[in-house]
């Protein structure tokens, strides 16, 4: 009847320090893979980057530093200069803060207003579930790309309204994954037990229910901020997005594309940024994805 | 079928040496030698099978016993070559026909596949390919092997299906997995491994997700057509007494080591291994315990008080008329198909009914329209006389208290993000609002009632076994202090020595805390060890109430003896001895015939013109049973 | 074969009132300009009579439903409306943009899905293999690469460094088959490129998910191989699945072609809605849209009934 443990887990499980849990230390053990460890560094030099970079640029990102345009790689200027001679670093690591910043913010509001717009579908009563399902699902019809140009064309591309773009459009997604999560975790017994106990809704919502979705909903997220990512810079890449003065990574692909005939550094480095960023979080989720499966296939003797 | 006793005779001799393994003038068709399979990283890898050995003489079929776990899954599909995602055979050797089986390159494999074994899984609903005809499937292997043309694999097909006992056989395989039933796709999976003609049959608990009046049907198909072949067989099972019925020999497993090997009647009958006891007693329990109990003597306590005020006092659940179902209502309020036809039950304070029925009668909606999950369509519910409402929303919470449900997928009723103390404590606020220091106090004695450790307390359920996540789930139905206790098949999800210690659990409770219980079960033995009332269910109707004693009555309804009389027993003629109702489906449930009798098209004394004319009257018998039957009660 | 046409019916209707709601909401959006259409047209300084006069002209006096209604009959009937750019019919400018568009984007199909089902079944047949390792990686990364880093890549190499394609697409009157290559080769390629991985991911996965069932496992113990597996009983189940699979990410080509379009400055439909939102030409770019939607919506219907229609449940209850 004990679950069996060998004398070798239980040495281990004793030499674990205390703020571990037994189950995060064995996760711990089987570690991502190496795709997976990848991604993480990536992710993390991102948000690393994105997070000092005001601290750290060797150059005022807007100012004109040098006569030279489109200049190669150089000491004073590690990573060159742009069409008009701004420092490019400079101009990465601000750009790189515009992108992941905006990107995070709208990709939480997301997630947070679908996980509870999901929550909500799934517990109250048939209407209200009718009622946003069918909303949202004719929003999730409408390609993001498509729905952002029409915001833009209608209220312009300040950062508010591109973060509100951003959100609107990823909602409809995260609603559909949390709701389905949530109506599959109602049904199941042990909410059917707590309603047979006499638990009031928000009870079972909060305390049976949301605690199990908060897995798959993180995993969700990540992808949902690849996609914001990579929308958010292509419509700026189309001069639609982050306006100048301000600039983001795909905005920076944008000004210096005349530089694309000569290879330049400047109009590389940008759009490689958004990829190694996009990867690094794909990867990542990808990685966290196997290793939260089970471990082998059947589990019938 | 003299011919195979007079085999098991045969087989029985050989066995009697321990060493008949390789009794040198009949070189074993199937020769096991230290098989060891392991899973997981080279490094730390666990043991799935250690040290196993048997072997299977020609035309002897030998029985591979043991619980979930034990291994014998994986064993059988060794002796194929197979093994599942992240096992390994690690050790020992295989031998089938004179073939070593694990030196065989991957088409060799196959070729071994399509001529000397061949395997019949347990669910046959999801072995066979969804989108594909029957007979594409059952033909596969016979047309990548070019033995024979189309039209003559068909032919033999047809053959098979008929001597399989197959409805229609000409056309059956025509048609798609899902247009049939569960009996027939797994003699259809039995012709599928006898297409080849195959030196070695694996049967993989063939009837284990099989309704036991369904299982003889395939047993009895199954032993037939072993015989006449005379082909050699794995049988791998959990089930003692279906394996009394077909194995020549038996070998039991536990924990992936071999406990005890042997012919069939000195395992089952003489067992020299404690666990194989343990086994053994835990299957006694569900078959009637002797002859000598005779039928309806009024001994139990209930039926032997005079009918009256008293009883009406002790009454502590009374339904009355309840009919439910699924779909959209009609202009009469009745759903369009119906689960549940007008029933009437009723629970005395202290008293265990046992509801049972196969799948399909309505004994779950049963339990959801009694917890309140779901309304019915009609019909009433009584605690202790107070009228209770058709949903819980409406019940009050005390009324919730009192009636307390314990779910038959302990895994699924425990939320797998709470631990154990969480999950106790939440009735114990909610009902008694008890908090810090008196709460733990009351969670620990909860965890001692049933049989748990306190340790257990600060774990969460994916930490737990299946026996104890059970138990958790009985403890937080006591922590509300209920007067009834609703057990949803409590015990079908749990291997039997486990389901019996759960068992022996809910008799000890009711005896010490004087609990009542609605069992609602398929296994007659679970109703055996535990009620003494029973109501036995039927596509829908209570066909049969009464005391325990109704199930071995002689006068008890047909389908109640057919539902008792298809429980297997250890003796190894019982499959012979048993009789057999026609199976088929049960009447269906439309407004115009749901009156007459549910279970006309099946029964074997069914009275023509009257029967399937009028509806059956409701016969009561002196000690308070009552009987949905036309029939007088000497000739049912 | 009635319950699946009905199912077929249903699933039909609900694309149309799908469309509906969302033509609703891209209406509500567009409608929802800070100031008037007309004022914004005619710039600050023209006359209040001016102003009143377009605004009548442009319909923009009457109720927000009525508009709706009109501007939906305009749609069902072939006549969104003029364009405030330059007073064309918008029915005009799109038709001459329409052919390019789907040329782009047959050429693309006609690359991608062969390419990605091959690829993505070829994974699943050996799964666990160092082909289906490499391929799972190289996927997982492409589906997260930006077109634009595609597309520039390619110019640069390509065109510039190489000089093997032309970096900007000519639509020629009668191009010759090479000509059409060279032109073509780059906006249909740097589509492929994330559409393929994406597509041969869902492929993989979801033969994969066939073969975990039980009855791939049964195959195999009766001695079926694991390419005939594969290719007679996973792929049969997973039809619904590829369908969904190739409908989806051909849907994504909706995006990416307006990046694509504009790098390569092509005269397509996607191009024209970009315009439409610098020049804030609403009845364009409203038309723009529906089309874009519409054809998304009618993908997935498509493969809503490819699915349908492979399951024998459905098919023959």
């Amino acid at each position: 009847m004990n679950s069996p443990a060998t004398p070798k887990a239980r040495s281990e499980l004793a030499a674990s320090p205390g703020w571990l849990s037994p189950a995060r230390w064995r996760r711990r053990r089987n570690a991502l893979p190496a795709s997976g460890r990848i991604g993480l560094a990536l992710v993390l030099f991102w948000a690393l980057l994105a997070l000092l970079g005001p601290w750290v640029i060797p150059h005022p990102p807007g100012a004109v530093v040098s006569t030279t345009v489109f200049a190669p790689m150089s000491l004073r200027f590690p990573l060159g200069t742009d069409y008009l001679g701004r420092d490019m670093l400079s101009r990465i690591l601000i750009g790189a803060r515009y992108t992941v910043g905006l990107a995070l913010a709208a990709a939480v509001a997301a997630s947070a207003t679908g996980t509870v717009l999901g929550l909500l579908a799934a517990i109250s009563g048939r209407w209200v579930d009718e009622l946003l399902s069918r909303l949202l699902d004719a929003l999730i019809c409408i390609p993001s790309m498509i729905f952002a140009l029409i915001m833009v064309a209608v209220f312009g591309s300040s950062l508010p309204i591109l973060l509100l773009t951003a959100a609107l459009g990823y909602v409809a997604g995260a609603f559909r994954i949390a709701r389905s999560l949530a109506v599959n975790l109602s049904v199941s017994d042990y909410v059917e037990a707590a309603r047979v106990r006499g638990e009031g809704r928000l009870h079972i919502a909060c305390v049976e229910i949301l605690p199990n979705m908060v897995h798959p909903m993180l995993a969700d997220f990540g992808l949902r901020f690849m996609f914001i990512v990579l929308m958010l810079s292509g419509l700026s890449f189309l001069g639609l997005g982050v306006q100048p003065p301000a600039a983001d990574l795909g905005s920076l692909i944008r000004e210096n594309l005349s530089g694309l005939g000569d290879g330049a550094a400047a109009v590389l480095l940008p759009a490689i940024a958004v990829a190694t960023l996009t990867i690094g979080v794909n990867l990542l989720i990808d990685g966290l994805a196997d290793h939260g499966r089970p471990e082998g296939g059947g589990g019938k003797a | 079928m003299s011919l195979h006793s007079g085999r098991r005779a045969q087989a029985a001799r050989n066995g009697a040496g321990a060493a008949a393994e390789s009794s040198a003038d009949n070189h074993p068709q199937v020769l096991v030698k230290n098989l060891r399979v392991v899973a997981g990283s080279p490094g730390t890898p666990s043991v799935l099978v250690n040290d196993v050995s048997f072997a299977i003489a020609r035309g002897e079929v030998l029985a591979l016993i043991g619980e979930s776990g034990s291994g014998k899954t994986t064993v059988a599909l060794s002796l194929m070559g197979h093994t599942r995602a992240g096992c390994r055979i690690s050790g020992g050797s295989i031998e089938v026909c004179g073939t070593d089986v694990l030196s065989l390159r991957p088409r060799e494999i196959l070729e071994h596949r399509r001529r000397r074994v061949a395997y019949i899984a347990q669910s046959a609903a999801a072995a066979f390919n969804p989108a594909r005809r029957i007979m594409d499937q059952v033909i596969e292997t016979t047309m990548i092997r070019r033995l024979m043309t189309g039209s003559a694999a068909r032919e033999k097909a047809v053959t098979l299906f008929r001597s399989l006992a197959l409805p229609d056989p000409q056309h059956i395989g025509a048609r798609y997995p899902h247009q049939l039933s569960g009996g027939q796709l797994q003699r259809l999976l039995a012709a599928m491994a006898l297409m080849s003609d195959p030196e070695l049959v694996i049967l993989d608990e063939p009837t284990t997700a099989l309704d036991v009046t369904t299982q003889i049907e395939v047993l009895r198909a199954f032993k037939r057509v072993i015989g006449e072949r005379r082909a050699t067989a794995l049988y791998v099972a959990h089930d003692l007494a279906v394996v009394a019925q077909i194995a020549d020999r038996v070998v039991v497993l536990n924990s992936g080591q071999v406990r005890e090997s042997g012919p069939t009647m000195q395992v089952l009958g003489a067992p020299r291994d404690a666990y194989t006891r343990t086994l053994l007693s835990a299957v006694a329990r569900r078959v009637a315990q002797s002859v000598a109990q005779e039928p309806v003597v009024a001994t139990s306590g209930a039926s032997s008080r005079p009918p009256g005020e008293d009883n009406r006092r002790q009454l502590l659940l009374a339904v009355e008329g309840l009919t439910a179902g699924y779909g959209k209502a009609n202009d009469q309020g009745l759903p369009s198909s119906l689960a549940l036809l007008d029933i009437s039950l009723a629970v005395r304070r202290g008293a265990a009914l046992g509801v049972i029925g196969e799948s399909g009668s309505g004994k779950s909606t049963l339990a959801r329209v009694l917890a309140g999950i779901m309304a019915p369509a009609r019909g009433t519910i009584r605690l202790q006389g107070e009228l209770l409402e058709p949903r819980m929303e409406r019940r009050s919470r005390e009324q919730l208290r009192r009636i307390q449900i314990v779910f038959q997928h302990a895994d699924a009723a425990l939320n797998p993000a709470h631990t154990v103390a969480h999950i106790l404590g939440r009735p114990l606020k909610l009902y008694f609002g008890l908090r810090g220091a008196a709460r733990d106090e009351r969670i620990a004695h909860l965890l001692d009632v049933v049989h748990l450790d306190r340790s257990i307390a600060a774990r969460r359920p994916p930490e737990l076994s299946g026996g104890q996540k059970q138990r958790v789930n009985l403890a937080r139905a006591l922590a509300a202090q209920p007067d009834l206790i609703l057990c949803d098949e409590v015990t079908s999800a749990l291997d039997a020595v486990v389901g019996a210690a759960i068992l022996d659990l809910l008799a000890e409770l009711r005896r010490e805390l004087g609990l009542s219980y609605v069992l609602i079960t398929h296994d007659v033995g679970a109703v055996r060890a535990i009620c003494d009332e029973v109501a036995v269910l039927y596509a829908g109707q209570t066909v049969e109430t009464g005391p325990l004693q109704r199930l071995d009555a002689a006068n008890c309804h047909p389908y109640t003896r057919l539902l008792v009389s298809s429980v297997p027993e250890l003796r190894s003629d019982w499959l012979e001895g048993v009789a057999s109702a026609s199976p088929g489906p049960a009447m269906p449930a439309t407004a115009s015939s749901k009156d007459l009798c549910r279970f006309l098209p099946r029964c074997p004394v069914r009275i023509e013109g009257r029967c399937d004319q009028q509806p059956p009257p409701l016969n009561r018998t002196q000690q308070g049973a009552q009987i949905l039957c036309h029939q007088p009660a000497n000739r049912r | 074969m009635r319950v699946t046409l009905q199912l077929i019916l249903k699933r039909m209707a609900a694309a149309a009132l799908t469309l509906l709601l969302v033509s609703i909401i891209i209406f509500t959006i567009t409608s929802l300009l800070p100031g008037d259409a007309a004022q914004a047209a005619l710039g600050q300084n023209a006359t209040a009579a001016a102003v009143a006069a377009l605004r009548a002209r442009l319909g923009l006096d009457q109720p927000v439903l009525w508009r709706y209604l009109h501007w939906l009959g305009g749609l069902l009937t072939g006549h969104p409306g003029y364009s405030y750019s330059n007073g064309l019919p918008v029915s005009a400018i799109i038709s001459k943009r329409l052919p390019q568009s789907l040329l782009l984007a047959a050429a693309t199909t006609v690359v991608s899905v062969p390419f990605a089902l091959t690829l993505g079944i070829l994974a699943a047949m050996y799964r666990g293999s160092w082909l289906d390792r490499a391929l799972s990686t190289t996927t997982l990364a492409m589906v997260a690469v930006p077109e634009f880093l595609v597309a520039t890549a390619g110019v640069l190499i390509f065109a510039v460094k190489l000089q093997w394609l032309s970096a900007l697409t000519f639509v020629l009157d009668h191009p010759t088959p090479l000509e059409f290559l060279r032109s073509y080769a780059l906006p249909v390629l740097s589509l492929c490129f994330v559409v393929t991985a994406q597509m041969a991911r869902m492929t993989r996965a979801a033969v994969i998910d066939q073969l975990s069932q039980p009855y791939a496992e049964m195959a195999a113990l009766k001695g079926v191989g694991s390419a005939r597996v594969v290719l007679t009983h996973a792929l049969p189940n997973a039809v619904g699945p590829i369908a969904n699979a190739i409908a989806l990410s051909l849907s994504y080509l909706l995006g990416g072609t307006i990046i694509v379009e504009t790098i390569f400055d092509y005269p397509g439909l996607a191009r024209l809605m970009v315009d439409a939102v610098s020049y804030r030409d609403m009845p364009l770019l409203q038309a723009c849209a529906m089309i874009f939607l519409a054809a998304y919506l009618g993908l997935v219907l498509i493969a809503d009934i490819c699915a349908i229609v492979s399951n024998p449940k459905l098919r023959r209850p």
